[in-house]
């Protein structure tokens, strides 16, 4: 029996997983040869899929991409026992685009597969909880402070700080929050590790209950992710049906359980307050804070809300200890980034490093350029409501600080890479447009100004009285940023402004 | 592909529906999710049935009903092509993508048909895989107008 691993990752069965895999399935019985397929997810090399891996006594040994017509070929050239052929790429383990990164949130991600418990534990799956269960609330948020983490949604709000205000709010009920709305164009990350490994975030989010007192969880997971929502559903019932969630977690008095409440198409829900409104099942309007989430969140009640990634980061900070996450990164930005390589890119996927490395590190080493072979124009980093940096800016550090320093900011990590064929005016009328479809309503800068935005935007395009206008947008710019409650109206002029300081030359109106 | 037949919408159907959400907290999108999964639309007529059977005013459910973007209050086309706008998928051709859609099949983005509707989506995550787009609910990375017209 031969065993093979073809990812049944959402990218994946994008450009054809399931297709192979039903055509290695037929090619093998064809030859009477048995095996057995693994529906991984993916090692997040984007640009390998369908990246096809078959275990052998030396390893696992991959080809790819694999697309349907590959496959009889593959076959012939005795793949099943790692024969040569075009698209072989050796030990899986040994490809430099994977080797040389520095996988610990992502430890899992791609090798396992994502639903077997056995698999998960064999791979260090549930050592963070044991440890967790052994200690204190307060050791564990002590762990997680020292650890050095911060909210990998955008904001970068220290999560031990965040945790120690829950556990020291009293109440009969608090909640742990995951905030699954990876919204921003560009950012992948959550939904990867939700179909790779769910289990990492189900442990994490165990771990962040028994640290506060939470017992019920809850996982805002966007309606653009079906699969993502279907693998946590599944892997939430194996993990009740396993003492992992319930009233007895791993046979001590904690409990706690969990559910995903599926979001319906708002960007703005994945703002942490208009989240809550949204779980709560009311409109996605945001709250003013204070009252802080944290004293009074979901129902009224104090709730951790973390993204995706910082509480998946937990367990790997609870297995191996503070200081070897915190021995990463640099500065205030410690332990591993999961960068997201997207858009216009030869090589897109995930890479996991510590904070530090610089943007041309990971847009021309691991990204190799542009998909088309153009030159690079403009990076987008962070998301809709990120910044567009020129060549210039390519040697930035990629950390909390630098990037604001670089006028940017790292949200949730996603690049997004435009080849020369770009004009900056119009993907700055667009952040514009976009803030307009998805205000929530409640500031008047950010449901009106976006509009006139855009229009003062298109004015420039087409060369009406460009010096007035550009003062006008500028103006209009500084008033969303400081009257907007939140992200969405504020930061919306990071991209504006950003395409017209580093590119003013497509702000010149008709040429 | 094949096309996704939906029942009949009716009040008594309905109520079978929101009954089992009545423990569940701050149910109200959840039931509007949960009837538009049935029958591909909320009805109109859903609005009072919902206020009745959770206790809240129609004026909050007809707020939840018309905040979100994947609500839709007429009747489902035999068929949704979900293109994303994103600024990922803008990079590799997304907005000419969108062109060659509406061409290919002579409606305009986000207006409402009885067979066929391109609508405008903000990200599947699937952004090294660009244009990526969603045919009754299949992901298609690096998409074309051949690869995703029926």
């Amino acid at each position: 029996m031969i065993t093979i691993f073809i990812p049944n990752d959402s990218a994946a069965v994008s450009i054809g997983a399931n297709e192979v895999t039903s055509l290695v399935v037929t090619e093998a019985s064809k030859r009477g040869i048995e095996i057995e397929i693994i529906r991984n997810g993916t090692r997040g090399a984007l640009w390998l899929e369908t990246l096809v891996e078959v275990q052998t006594p030396e390893g696992r040994i991959a080809y790819g991409p694999v697309f349907a017509e590959d496959v009889a070929s593959l076959f012939e050239s005795d793949f099943l026992h790692g024969g040569s052929h075009r698209l072989a790429l050796g030990k899986t383990d040994e490809i430099p685009w994977l080797k040389n990164q520095d996988r610990v949130t992502y430890a899992r991600v791609g090798i396992i597969d994502p639903l077997s418990l056995s698999d998960y534990e064999k791979h260090g799956g549930l050592s963070g909880l044991k440890n967790a269960l052994g200690k204190t609330g307060a050791e564990i948020i002590q762990e997680v402070t020292e650890s050095g983490l911060r909210g990998r949604g955008g904001a970068g709000f220290p999560a031990g700080i965040k945790w120690r205000t829950v556990l020291q709010t009293q109440a009969v009920q608090k909640y742990i929050c995951c905030n699954a709305d990876e919204g921003d164009s560009g950012t992948f990350a959550d939904r990867i590790l939700m179909e790779a490994d769910p289990f990492t975030l189900i442990e994490g989010m165990v771990i962040a209950g028994v640290a506060v007192g939470a017992t019920q969880g809850f996982i805002y997971l966007r309606s653009e992710y079906p699969s993502a929502i279907n693998q946590m559903n599944r892997a939430i019932e194996i993990a009740r049906a396993n003492g992992i969630l319930g009233t007895s977690i791993l046979g001590t008095s904690h409990s706690f359980d969990l559910e995903v409440r599926e979001g319906a198409g708002s960007y703005v829900c994945g703002e942490e307050t208009a989240m809550l409104e949204s779980i709560e099942g009311k409109r996605g309007v945001i709250r003013s804070k204070p009252p802080l989430p944290a004293i009074e969140g979901l129902f009224g009640k104090p709730t951790v809300i973390n993204n995706v990634l910082t509480l998946a980061s937990i367990p790997a900070i609870l297995h191996h200890g503070a200081a070897a996450y915190a021995a990463r990164g640099v500065g205030r930005s410690l332990g591993t980034q999961i960068f997201q390589l997207a858009g216009n890119i030869k090589r897109g996927g995930i890479v996991e490093l510590a904070f530090g490395v610089t943007l041309d590190l990971l847009i021309n080493e691991y990204g190799a350029g542009t998909l088309s072979g153009r030159p690079i124009r403009a990076v987008q980093i962070g998301g809709p409501l990120g910044a567009y940096f020129d060549s210039k800016k390519f040697s930035t550090s990629m950390d909390y600080e630098s990037l604001v320093q670089a006028g940017g900011m790292l949200g949730h990590g996603g690049i997004v890479l435009f080849d020369e064929s770009v004009n900056l005016a119009s993907q700055a009328k667009f952040a514009m447009e976009f803030c307009a479809i998805e205000s929530c309503g409640k500031c008047t800068p950010c449901r009106v100004g976006s509009t006139r935005g855009a229009e003062t935007i298109e004015k420039i395009i087409s060369g009406v009285d460009v010096p007035a206008n550009t003062r006008l947008l500028l103006d209009l710019c500084d008033v969303m940023t400081d009257g907007s409650l939140c992200a969405m109206g504020g930061l919306t002029p990071l991209p504006v402004k950003s395409a017209l300081t580093n590119f003013p030359e497509d702000f010149q109106g008709k040429a | 592909m094949t096309h996704h037949t939906y029942p009949q919408w009716s009040t008594e159907s309905a109520h079978a529906i929101l009954e089992p959400l009545k423990s569940t907290p701050g149910p109200v999108l959840v039931a509007l999710q949960a009837l538009q999964k049935e029958y591909g639309y909320v009805d109109p007529e859903a609005v009072a049935i919902v206020a009745q059977v959770f206790n809240v005013s129609r004026a909050d459910v007809h707020g939840v009903l018309t905040f979100y973007h994947d609500l839709r209050t007429t009747p489902a086309p035999a068929k949704i092509i979900k293109i994303c706008v994103a600024e990922a998928c803008q990079s590799v051709g997304s907005r000419n993508l969108v062109a060659g859609m509406q061409k290919a099949l002579g409606v305009n983005i986000d207006e409402s048909h009885a067979d066929v509707e391109i609508q405008s989506a903000y990200c599947f995550g699937n952004c090294a895989l660009g244009p990526a787009a969603m045919v009754d609910g299949t992901l298609i990375g690096r998409a074309t107008v051949e690869k995703l017209m029926p």
